[in-house]
């Protein structure tokens, strides 16, 4: 397997989404070629630190700003529907 | 090396209730879809528009227009993946009209494969959060993904930070499965290959 080959794979590798066949290949070339498994490593690091940042969290008092402006917007076109 | 876990969906038993309430007008029922979803659609529209404001209309918007058109879902998907959609619609046309200079599509792509071949091949310090801030580290990973294209960030924050699948991520933006797969890998290598600079094993750092 080349480097290329393996970039290709690198995300179904990641997600757990390649066949044992291809995993076992995949891990084989992680074994010996240090560059693929630096690059494997960080990508995994980048999904996690994103997934886990709290990045863009709604703060209460907007989420509940929004809320009530969503729920008055609901019932107003709710009201015109009966009517 | 391990797999990424993903994260634990929330139960959905009751959630076919919830919308066929809503459905026939229970505001009270789709009140509680909102308070289920708000936080995710929040995030999803800050990350595609980068703009406070323009994310704050994106929910009320998104969350009215599913409520308006719930006779139109047919709960063939689920109600969070149809949700997203109509939220990442918002988040594009107002994205669109911030930037009417440049284009943006979800089909608009993607110079060449040359994009996403790791350039700098550095490993990382142990901990990388740690030699941040947390506000600091916020600011970087915000500024970061800022710099892909709004296809790639897309793709990126619905498969690795909101935890859909494959399959829900290409019905909520209608693209191929392997058009997905494609750019979230690149959006992966090229988000890698930018937190590279922050995060690299410097002179000194320990080896594990």
């Amino acid at each position: 397997m080349t480097c290329s080959e393996f970039l290709k794979e690198l995300s179904d590798y990641l997600d757990n989404t390649t066949d044992q066949r291809i995993r076992a290949e995949l891990e084989d070339h992680l074994h010996w070629c240090h560059n693929c498994y630096v690059v494997c490593n960080t990508t995994k690091r980048t999904i996690e630190i994103y997934r886990d940042s709290q990045l863009f969290e709604l703060p209460d008092d907007l989420r509940n700003r929004l809320r009530t402006a969503i729920i008055g917007k609901c019932k107003q076109h709710k009201a015109k529907t009966d009517a | 090396m391990g797999a990424i876990e993903s994260k634990v969906s929330e139960p959905v038993s009751d959630e076919s209730v919830l919308v066929n309430a809503a459905r026939n007008g229970d505001v009270g029922a789709f009140e509680q879809l909102v308070r289920r979803y708000d936080r995710n659609v929040f995030r999803i529209a800050q990350h595609i528009t980068q703009n406070r404001e323009d994310a704050e209309d994106v929910v009320q918007d998104a969350f009215l227009k599913a409520f308006q058109n719930l006779g139109q879902f047919q709960g063939q998907s689920k109600f969070y993946t149809w949700l997203v959609r109509i939220a990442v619609n918002e988040a594009l046309m107002r994205l669109r009209r911030r930037r009417p200079e440049r284009t943006v599509s979800l089909d608009e792509d993607v110079k060449t494969e040359e994009d996403s071949i790791p350039r700098e091949v550095a490993d990382w310090s142990p901990n990388p959060e740690q030699l941040y801030s947390q506000a600091e580290l916020k600011d970087i990973l915000s500024k970061t993904i800022q710099g892909l294209s709004p296809g790639f960030r897309t793709v990126f924050v619905l498969c690795d930070v909101e935890a859909l699948s494959t399959e829900e991520t290409a019905e909520a933006l209608n693209l191929s499965i392997p058009a997905v797969k494609s750019r979230l890998l690149r959006a992966r290598l090229q988000l890698r290959e930018r937190l590279n600079k922050y995060f690299k094993r410097r002179n000194g750092d320990s080896k594990q």
